[in-house]
């Protein structure tokens, strides 16, 4: 719920003041965070926004840039106010950040959090606004920005990406399939070759007919990588080309690599 | 031996053809297992390794070894195999290459047959090799047996050409095809012998042998690495080692061509070793032509189907046919040479 | 008139020059390819489902065996995928030797390619004089950590042996002398006119399409595109050592060849300068907590194996074995643009865009 806030409130930011406003909302929204036990593993998804060394991508005005900055040391103080305040409660422990346990300073805010938030924006602008279910920064993964996508919408995301020039993917790096046992997950990492920044996008979808609409059409790399995940886990992908079976053998019964699959041979 | 054709017929004449029928083939199928021998030794060197050294002192019997392991093998025929057809072709490809052997002459007195048309007897025997191949492409039924076999057809046809046109220059020099009268025309020393003045043709020559030998650069259709053995894919045992044979005794037949119409034959280079006997010499060249051949399969690699055809059609065969036009140029403004 | 007919033709899955167990149904009409379609995985052992029974320690004699030419850097992406999760220091000593075997390995590996590439096209004397050298790294590797092709080599922190007494300075002979055999292999193979007609203009592919189909390494730099992760995106102490990054023209077999030959010049380089900045002293194993068991979370770390960008995805619920460990292999990926390249192509040609593309089945099927 906080989470959902915080990457609106750029896209409401209109102007320096609305810049201010939001920066306010989001310490306020940080003291919540920090003061809830509610933090997934999406990591700091709770730091105030924007590093003033951050090497930023898009041109800003000086004067967001000027806004940015004094929103931020603003929020920074309001943070470490609130922090001493929560310091006896037990913070919630991120996946493998910094650790928010021993002592009440909030992890400084990732150099790629403006980045993320343009990517949200764009993909909020362009695509739908219910397209982006998450964002957040994988901290020990270089600070990799991460998105969750609602699955109606990933091809028209995926085409954003790869067209639109700030984003520019031109290369899909790595296509995953998990099976985490309440739904499926299908996890996507993309690089742009010309400025060399990296995406991380993930598109759930349930268990019981998981279907992931197919980027083969926009990014050929997604060919077999797509049959690989229908092979072994049975994720569909409606639009591939020549969905069949790759690893296994053609008339093979069952997706292996998922949680609940019984091996013909038990003994194995 | 000549005098035994032109006397008539009897049987102590009969007996005596075949015991010089035998001892060519004993001849030959010696050299066979010693060229087979030292083909391994001589790529492995050149490779940085030694060849076959444990199968009897230095690995000599191994080529025996290999032999008796063939024979020993089961003889398999592949089921929906044409039979007669797949049976007869080994034996097709290998007898052509016993026969041309007849018309070789090793010295001034050693040569079984003395042909007029000596190398045309020649030509037209290898020819029936290349139907063998096919054949077996055929009868093999399978799809890269069959490639294989159409492979060598097309290669083994195209060569020929350009092989008989260098040879003509030759023949115009020496005013006749009798491979012995060829032979006398080069008497004298390596200035007399025939690769000098016939330079090009000598080329045209060597490299359409190798490729009538279906030697590497010119294997395609036994390329290893795309048709898995091509046309003598389904062949085990015995029958397999019919075609090897038949391949080694060509390579025997050619080089044996090559020391005959190019170096001289059985004539020394200078006159100051002219107390070696004339075998030794031929034997020495003949070594010579052989080694080349090795060393070239270990060195080059293959030509691409139609690379190949390319090349006999459009480079040697044009060649072949100016060393032609050249040599009765030559002919005419300087004589005959000898 | 003479009907014809097109041929379906089986190559595989065994064939001398598929380089492992892997099929290709092609059609034929006469000698001339009219569709490809690969067919793969004869050789999935199920890494990724095994993974989720194992700890870490446990998966990387597994993952030796997926690029077994290339074992090395197999191991390295596992363990940095680790480390990079609980944020462990390697010590230097351990991140040297680290690289020294990656290097070492790569060298290994493009011989491999480079003698059977060769072979595959008909020249049988390469293929020796190639593994000849990668012996001699097979040996080096031997007195290091006892195995010569899974080496199980690297572990979470630092590696598993420290190097022998006397090691650095073999290596050091050997990259010497491997500058001189690189000058013969050039003068033997790279100038032969057969070589060069063979392969020269075969499977020619432009920059854009090498993108969108997600090629990496030497495929992918051979049309021109300056990406190497080693630069790119650096890892362990490459940004430490200076070496070049060679980039072909054309995007055909020829020069997929040169860059292949190329970068093991700048191997040998790299192993220079790493041998001359090797510590002294040092420990071979970080800090590591008796058991690893890396926080809740997700990681995907990539390194630049001799066959392209090779990535390791583990998602981890905070216990010893990973939820999903998923491997990103460069010949898998690779393999994809084979379809396209061969329609039109000769069956002789098969054979050598395929040698091109440099596969090892094991990592394509995992």
């Amino acid at each position: 719920m906080s989470e959902e806030e915080k990457p609106k409130s750029p896209a409401e930011a209109n102007g320096p003041e609305g810049a201010a406003e939001a920066s306010e909302r989001s310490a306020e929204s940080a003291v919540e965070a920090l003061s809830t036990e509610a933090a997934p593993a999406s990591g700091p998804a709770a730091a105030p926004e924007a590093a003033p060394e951050a090497p930023v991508r898009r041109k800003e005005t000086d004067e967001e840039k000027a806004a940015r900055r004094k929103a931020a040391l603003e929020a920074r103080e309001a943070a470490k106010a609130a922090a001493a305040q929560a310091a006896a409660k037990p913070a919630p422990a991120a996946g493998g950040d910094a650790p928010a346990a021993d002592a009440p300073p909030p992890p400084p805010p990732s150099p790629n959090q403006p980045r993320l938030d343009r990517a949200v924006q764009l993909l909020r602008e362009r695509v739908a606004e219910d397209a982006v279910l998450e964002a957040s920064i994988n901290e020990p993964n270089g600070h990799l920005p991460t998105i969750v996508v609602k699955p109606e919408r990933w091809y028209a995301c995926a085409q954003l990406f790869r067209t639109h020039p700030e984003l520019g993917i031109n290369y899909l790096r790595n296509v995953a399939g998990v099976d985490h046992e309440t739904h499926m997950e299908v996890v996507y990492h993309l690089l742009s070759m010309d400025s060399g920044h990296v995406y991380a996008v993930k598109v759930r979808t349930d268990r019981e007919r998981p279907s992931v609409p197919s980027v083969t059409p926009i990014w050929p790399t997604a060919n077999w990588n797509e049959r690989e995940i229908y092979d072994l886990l049975g994720i569909d992908f409606p639009g591939h080309p020549d969905l069949r079976r790759i690893m296994m053998p053609d008339d093979w019964v069952g997706h292996p690599l998922r949680k609940d699959y019984a091996p013909l041979d038990p003994e194995v | 031996m000549q005098r035994y054709w032109d006397s008539p017929v009897s049987w102590g004449h009969a007996g005596i053809f075949l015991l010089g029928a035998l001892a060519v083939l004993a001849v030959v199928i010696l050299f066979v297992t010693y060229a087979i021998y030292f083909e391994r030794k001589v790529i492995g060197w050149m490779q940085f390794r030694q060849g076959p050294n444990r199968t009897g002192p230095l690995g000599l019997l191994q080529t025996v070894a290999d032999v008796a392991k063939l024979l020993l093998k089961e003889d398999t025929i592949p089921a929906k195999a044409d039979k007669a057809l797949f049976i007869l072709a080994p034996a097709l490809a290998f007898m052509p290459s016993f026969l041309v052997l007849a018309i070789i002459p090793y010295g001034l007195h050693l040569q079984f047959a003395d042909l007029n048309v000596g190398f045309l007897y020649y030509i037209a025997l290898s020819g029936i090799t290349t139907i063998a191949i096919v054949i077996a492409g055929w009868a093999s039924n399978n799809k890269y047996a069959l490639l294989g076999g159409m492979r060598s057809a097309a290669q083994m046809i195209s060569y020929e050409v350009p092989l008989v046109m260098s040879v003509v220059g030759v023949a115009m020099m020496a005013g006749s095809l009798n491979l012995r009268d060829i032979v006398l025309h080069q008497a004298g020393y390596f200035w007399h012998w025939n690769f000098i003045p016939q330079i090009v043709g000598f080329a045209v020559f060597v490299v359409a042998a190798v490729s009538e030998l279906n030697r590497t650069p010119f294997d395609l259709p036994e390329a290893e690495s795309e048709l898995v053995a091509g046309y003598h894919v389904e062949y085990s045992g015995f029958r397999f080692a019919f075609f090897m044979l038949s391949e080694y005794i060509y390579v025997y037949a050619i080089a044996c061509l090559g020391t005959i119409l190019f170096l001289g034959g059985w004539n020394p280079p200078f006159p100051q070793l002219d107390f070696i006997p004339g075998l030794i010499w031929f034997a020495l060249k003949f070594a010579c032509i052989v080694f080349f051949l090795f060393w070239i399969r270990a060195t080059l690699p293959r030509l691409r189907v139609d690379q190949l055809m390319g090349l006999a059609w459009k480079v040697l065969l044009p060649l072949a046919i100016a060393n032609i036009f050249l040599t009765a140029l030559g002919i005419e403004w300087f004589g005959k040479g000898g | 008139m003479i009907r014809t007919e097109e041929l379906l033709l089986n190559v595989g899955p065994q064939h001398p020059s598929t380089h492992g167990v892997f099929r290709i149904i092609v059609k034929l009409d006469g000698e001339i390819i009219t569709e490809a379609t690969p067919v793969m995985g004869y050789l999935h052992r199920g890494t990724e489902k095994l993974a989720e029974n194992l700890n870490y320690t446990q998966i990387i004699p597994y993952t030796d065996r997926m690029d077994y030419v290339s074992a090395m850097t197999n191991n390295y992406v596992l363990v940095h995928a680790v480390e990079k999760m609980m944020g462990l220091e390697v010590p230097e000593r351990a991140e040297f030797l680290r690289l020294i075997v990656m290097e070492l390995q790569r060298v290994a590996s493009h011989l491999v390619w480079w003698g059977t590439y060769l072979l595959d096209i008909g020249a049988l004397s390469p293929f020796l004089y190639a593994f000849n050298d990668r012996e001699r790294i097979l040996q080096l590797f031997n007195e290091l950590c006892g195995a010569r092709l899974t080496y199980n080599y690297m572990r979470v922190g630092g590696v598993k042996w420290d190097a022998p007494e006397g090691w650095i300075d073999k290596v050091k002979d050997f990259v010497r002398s491997m500058y001189g055999r690189l000058e013969e292999y050039d003068d033997l193979v790279s100038g032969n006119e057969i070589f060069l007609s063979r392969i020269k203009g075969i499977g020619a592919y432009d920059a854009e399409t090498a993108i969108a189909y997600g090629l990496s390494g030497a495929n992918l730099r051979s049309t021109g595109v300056k990406w190497d992760l080693r630069k790119n995106e650096p890892y362990s102490l490459y940004d430490r050592f200076e070496f070049d990054v060679p980039v072909g023209q054309n995007g055909d077999c020829y020069d997929r060849y040169l860059v292949r030959m190329a970068e093991i010049r700048q191997s040998l380089r790299i192993l220079e300068q790493a041998l001359e900045q090797f510590p002294e002293g040092g420990e071979t194993m970080g800090k590591v907590p008796r058991v690893i068991r890396p926080p809740a979370g997700e990681i995907y770390v990539r390194i630049e194996s001799p066959r392209g960008e090779i990535g390791c995805y583990i998602v981890s619920k905070g216990k010893a074995e990973p939820y999903r460990l998923k491997f990103r292999r460069p010949s898998f990926v690779n393999l994809q643009i084979l379809p396209k390249l061969l329609v039109g192509e000769s069956m002789t040609n098969l054979v050598t865009i395929l040698g091109g593309i440099d596969i090892v089945l094991g990592e394509v099927d995992c």
